[in-house]
């Protein structure tokens, strides 16, 4: 399958931790209201953004669940998790939202290289 | 080749800026051509034109400005990201009941597709954050 064209953000910052996982995903939906394909890759502290139990955060700080949630209306539907990454934290798969999907550490190489675009935050 | 470069961190508080730039210059010496410089996420606070550091130390701001009028860079910024933290131009200053503002040409304000549009325009876009 080609992906020529097809842009993958890597997500590395948890939420609440700073700005970057909202600025993050504001570059995927952008992208993604541009007609381009995107997928998501949650590394490290950035697979704490797809925990389903959530609550909001400090008093004013916005959530960034919601807008996880609202990505499969952007189409995208890809968003993907190392298994090293849930081990990592001590997750187990059925922790994160639904449409999360664990994908092989070995298959992390291919994976960017069929991207012609990546991006990380 | 024709480079892009993603600058992600505020000058003073991170080495990104710097190293940008250091790169930029690189690049420029060895006979690639830099497309543009996009200013996301606390990277916007390198287009403060209030930004004055002791006379010693380098000015961020001044370096990026030198840098476009001597090989035609272009200086965007992202705009959500900016008016966010408080980096905004004479227009959006008045559009949003500001008295002051403090970004100015040729430093640019504008929309996260310009930052995808110079990722397709570009043979490399380099991210320092």
């Amino acid at each position: 399958m080609s992906h020529e064209n097809e842009r993958l953000v890597i997500i590395r910052h948890a939420p609440y931790s700073s700005n970057a996982l909202r600025e993050g995903l504001d570059v995927a939906l952008v992208a993604a209201a541009f007609g381009q394909t995107v997928s998501l890759l949650f590394l490290g502290q950035g697979v704490l953004a797809l925990l389903k139990e959530q609550k909001t955060g400090a008093p004013g700080q916005k959530a960034t669940l919601p807008t996880i949630d609202m990505l499969e209306m952007y189409d995208i539907d890809q968003l993907l998790v190392p298994q090293s990454a849930l081990d990592a934290l001590h997750l187990q798969v059925d922790q994160l939202v639904e449409g999360a999907t664990v994908v092989a550490d070995e298959g992390l190489p291919e994976l960017l290289h069929r991207h012609s675009h990546v991006m990380n935050f | 080749m024709e480079y892009g470069l993603l600058v992600m961190g505020a000058p003073y508080a991170s080495a990104a800026p710097h190293s940008a730039f250091r790169f930029a210059k690189a690049l420029i010496d060895t006979g690639h051509r830099v497309a543009g410089i996009f200013f996301y996420q606390e990277g916007v606070h390198n287009a403060s034109q209030l930004m004055t550091p002791p006379q010693d130390e380098l000015n961020m701001r001044d370096a990026w400005i030198a840098l476009h009028h001597e090989h035609g860079v272009a200086l965007e910024v992202c705009i959500a990201a900016a008016l966010r933290r408080g980096i905004m131009s004479e227009t959006e200053a008045k559009r949003h009941g500001q008295t002051h503002f403090n970004l100015q040409a040729p430093f640019e304000l504008t929309g996260l597709g310009q930052l995808l549009a110079l990722q397709q325009r570009c043979d490399r876009v380099i991210t320092f954050a």
